[in-house]
């Protein structure tokens, strides 16, 4: 069946067996091994293609094309791991073969650098020591890999240089002198993005934002806080928790992700049912256009109808119109009265009736509405540490947890058993827990925000954040559970509440067969019900080019010729957001 | 064999606490109250022994203004069989807690009382020693394991203590105080949230019980502890050791 004459392909087996299977195969029948062995096939004929092709036009363009994985090649093995798409599948360390492009594990098309980008050199090092000063020019290693590599290990850059600017004049600074050197660059913050918007795709300067963690302002009155782009969200939370005051999104990245990230990429969040998004919640912005320009749109008023208000082009554009340095924004008072509730439906109909009862019912004290499925469940049971299953004596199909928040803790209380009893005795709902104390809530939590992180430690995961029209949502994961079958595990979770689903597939490795089973369907099948390929997480690399799923031509046009207005020379987060054919 | 288990309502143990502008106390107001951690670790408990066998009945009592209902509704609501509420507006301290569960006792006549083993506001870690001492019952206290022998009607607790673990045996009746390895509280589950509404309270007053609320102890003043210093960087170990010699005087 496999060619064995080929050395290429002799060496690329033993490595991928080598690579073992040290993550619990997903499922114990021996279905697994079979399905992997027929995809040595593909892979080596695919690897040998790329090899002739390489060693033709390889050596002779290399100053343009990348080195795959050129940092791996002393001893990073460990970073490496099983959740590189690429380990498992071309080794170039062995061969020391350049192939020509970059390829990532999620999509099907090649990224080549623009030759556009000039190359660094010592004088722009030095350039940058001088405004910067030695300390925040970082050209060390290990701080690089970390740069590079996004949360989920499956995007890596080449940056050699990472910047950490401390005022907004010296983000000013650089970038006037990266737009003159034609210089690419990409802002970072926390590096919590799951689309690979935050790390370089090639060898872009890295800003990294986390020096600027000031709180400039607060207001107890107004309740408005003015801080700087790289303050983490956690902290900016148990800064407003002492005033007595809430921030209005509320992710699992909280612990490591920056406001100026979150602004950036108009994150959602748990909390959007009831606070709204950030293009509603942000007063005002600071940010830094590529030439260098400074706009101080940094207002703190609730109405300000004076010409465009541009401040909304950032919010969400993922950092390719400008760079965000300080934000404006109004919090929510802290209420007292938090309840958490974890339930148990039968099945995903008794969800969604759920969900309009919840808003009738709970209306004004509704701040939470999220689903899980039972496969999520499981996971986050089996991999996290810590996590208890709240409803042990049976299993349920779907798991609803409803959190609200009110000034009246009686009253609210009340409200929410009521709607509960009524529920069970509806049948919406087969079992219930409600939390009595915060330490139960956040365990109720945990089983939610937990998700992402057992999903990583399960093995690969390809993950889909979809907006689709509630009753149809859990469509998609049954189509897809069925289509793949037993290759791997289709878990579905989501914001119920603002019909948005999380949708994961989560495999022991990598593996390009079931990228195709996933890709475009799952595109198309957004598309068709006039969704949203990507509700919160915003296109960054992974989705550059299937922005035209959800957004017309037209529109699109528009997007370009605002970034060609905004960014000339294109120096911004370079590659993502909007498809490489529209922009020169 | 009917258990009776003591639960207090506190501040949350998650909530940042505030110490009152005047200094007279904390601030308690608009903050969030549930159950005390170690009472829910003891009900906990007592609803295991009953599951097993072993007791047929868990009577939940707790003292306090009438906002106490809300807890003991919670402890109903996670098993417990009936509810006792003894209403009293004025601060109750360990010694009158005591006073009051003799006296019930008299009346439920329980073999076996757990309590937590402090409550998270006062951290006093008396009740339940000064409970014993009034019923001259043998007690087992900071417990982390308990099995219960009817038929010779001991039980053997594990207590721990400062240097390791202790294992005593108390005949019945006796107090129990827990500590925090001994389990983990289950989640109050809708069905038996359904269940606790009909579950019978009985009100009692600290008068009924001949028990009489006179403070001889006085909270002169409730002060936050000194925030903790941001520490220095020394630039060289000579900087350490002349900062170590004057500054901190530890050498």
């Amino acid at each position: 069946m496999v060619n064995r004459n080929c050395r290429a392909t002799l060496r690329l087996l033993t490595l991928i067996n080598r690579q073992g299977h040290p993550h619990p195969p997903l499922s114990s029948s021996p279905s697994g091994h079979i399905s992997h062995s027929y995809l040595i096939l593909p892979f080596s004929i695919a690897f040998v293609f790329l090899t002739v092709l390489c060693f033709y036009s390889g050596t002779g363009i290399d100053a343009c094309w990348k080195q795959l994985q050129r940092n791996n090649v002393h001893g990073e093995h460990k970073i490496v791991s099983f959740f590189s798409p690429l380990a498992s599948s071309l080794k170039t360390r062995q061969w020391g073969v350049k192939i020509q492009s970059r390829c990532y594990g999620s999509a099907s098309v090649l990224v080549q650098r623009n030759p556009k980008f000039s190359k660094l050199n010592d004088e722009d090092v030095r350039y940058f020591e001088g405004i910067l000063g030695a300390k925040n020019v970082i050209q060390d290693d290990e701080k690089l890999i970390t740069a590079n590599t996004d949360w989920m290990r499956k995007y890596k850059g080449s940056s050699k240089l990472l910047l950490q600017p401390r005022t907004t004049d010296q983000v000013s600074e650089i970038l006037k002198y990266c737009n003159f050197r034609c210089l690419a660059v990409v802002p970072q913050g926390g590096n919590t993005g799951l689309v690979g918007g935050s790390v370089p795709v090639f060898d872009e300067v890295v800003v990294s934002l986390s020096a600027m963690s000031k709180i400039i302002s607060f207001d107890k009155v107004s309740g408005i806080l003015v801080c700087e782009a790289g303050c983490i969200l956690e902290n900016i939370i148990s800064f407003l928790d002492s005033e007595g005051f809430i921030m209005p999104l509320d992710l699992g990245a909280k612990g490591s992700c920056q406001i100026g990230g979150n602004v950036s990429t108009n994150a959602g969040g748990l909390r959007l049912l009831r606070y709204g998004s950030l293009h509603g919640n942000v007063l005002g912005i600071e940010a830094v256009l590529a030439d260098g320009t400074v706009l101080d749109m940094l207002k703190t008023l609730r109405k300000d109808n004076t010409g465009y208000d541009l401040k909304h082009l950032f919010i969400g554009s993922e950092g390719s119109l400008g760079i965000v340095t300080k934000v404006s924004i109004l919090t929510p008072p802290k209420l007292s009265s938090v309840n958490v509730a974890f339930l148990a439906c039968k099945d995903y109909s008794s969800c969604q009736k759920l969900l309009q009862e919840a808003r009738r019912k709970l209306g004004e004290i509704l701040s939470a509405f999220e689903f899980l499925d039972s496969n999520a469940m499981n996971l986050v049971l089996n991999h996290l540490e810590g996590a208890r299953n709240p409803l042990p004596t049976s299993l349920h199909n779907f798991y609803v947890l409803i959190e609200t928040t009110g000034s009246d803790e009686s009253s609210d209380k009340q409200k929410l058993e009521a709607f509960l009893l009524g529920s069970m005795e509806n049948e919406l709902i087969s079992d219930g827990a409600l939390a009595q104390d915060i330490n139960q809530a956040s365990s109720f939590w945990l089983l939610r925000e937990g998700i992402p992180e057992a999903l990583m430690r399960a093995g690969a995961v390809y993950k889909y954040d979809l907006s689709i029209p509630v009753e149809k949502m859990y469509n998609l994961v049954e189509e897809m559970r069925s289509r793949l079958g037993n290759d791997a595990n289709v878990v579905g979770y989501g914001h119920l509440g603002d019909g948005n689903l999380h949708l994961n597939v989560s495999t022991p490795q990598y593996d390009d067969k079931i990228l195709s089973q996933i890709e475009p369907f799952v595109y198309e099948w957004t598309s068709k019900h006039h969704g949203s390929i990507s509700a919160e997480h915003g296109l960054g690399l992974m989705k550059a080019n299937k922005i035209f799923y959800s957004k017309s031509p037209e529109t699109v046009k528009v997007m370009t010729s605002i970034k060609k207005l905004l960014d000339p020379n294109h120096i911004l987060n370079p590659y993502k957001v909007l498809p490489c054919s529209s922009i020169s | 064999m009917k258990i009776m288990v003591a639960i207090k309502r506190v501040i949350d143990y998650a909530v940042k606490i505030r110490v009152k502008p005047d200094k007279s106390g904390v601030v308690t107001q608009n903050v969030k109250m549930s159950m005390n951690p170690f009472c829910e670790i003891a009900l906990e408990e007592a609803l295991r022994i009953r599951e097993s066998g072993l007791a047929s009945e868990v009577v939940a009592v707790t003292m306090g203004p009438s906002q106490c209902l809300d807890t003991l509704r919670t402890g109903l609501a996670m098993g417990a069989d009936r509810g006792i509420h003894v209403d009293s507006t004025s601060a109750l301290h360990p010694l009158h807690v005591a006073k009051i569960l003799r006296n019930l006792v008299q009346i439920e006549k329980p073999s076996l009382i757990i309590l937590g083993k402090q409550a998270i506001d006062d951290d006093c870690n008396q009740t339940g020693q000064m409970v014993a001492g009034l019923l001259n019952w043998p007690q087992g206290t900071f417990a982390s394991k308990v099995v219960l022998d009817k038929e010779k009607e001991e039980v053997t607790v594990d207590r721990e203590v400062d240097d390791g673990i202790e294992t005593v045996q108390l005949k019945l009746p006796a107090v129990i105080t827990t500590d925090l390895r001994l389990n983990q509280p289950r989640y109050a589950t809708l069905p038996n949230i359904m269940k606790a509404k009909s579950k019978p309270i009985k009100k009692f007053t600290p008068q009924e019980l001949n028990v009489e609320i006179k403070s001889d102890l006085e909270i002169v003043e409730v002060t936050e502890p000194p925030k903790r210093k941001a520490g220095v960087m020394v630039s060289s170990v000579d900087e350490l050791i002349e900062k170590l010699k004057n500054e901190a005087k530890v050498i």
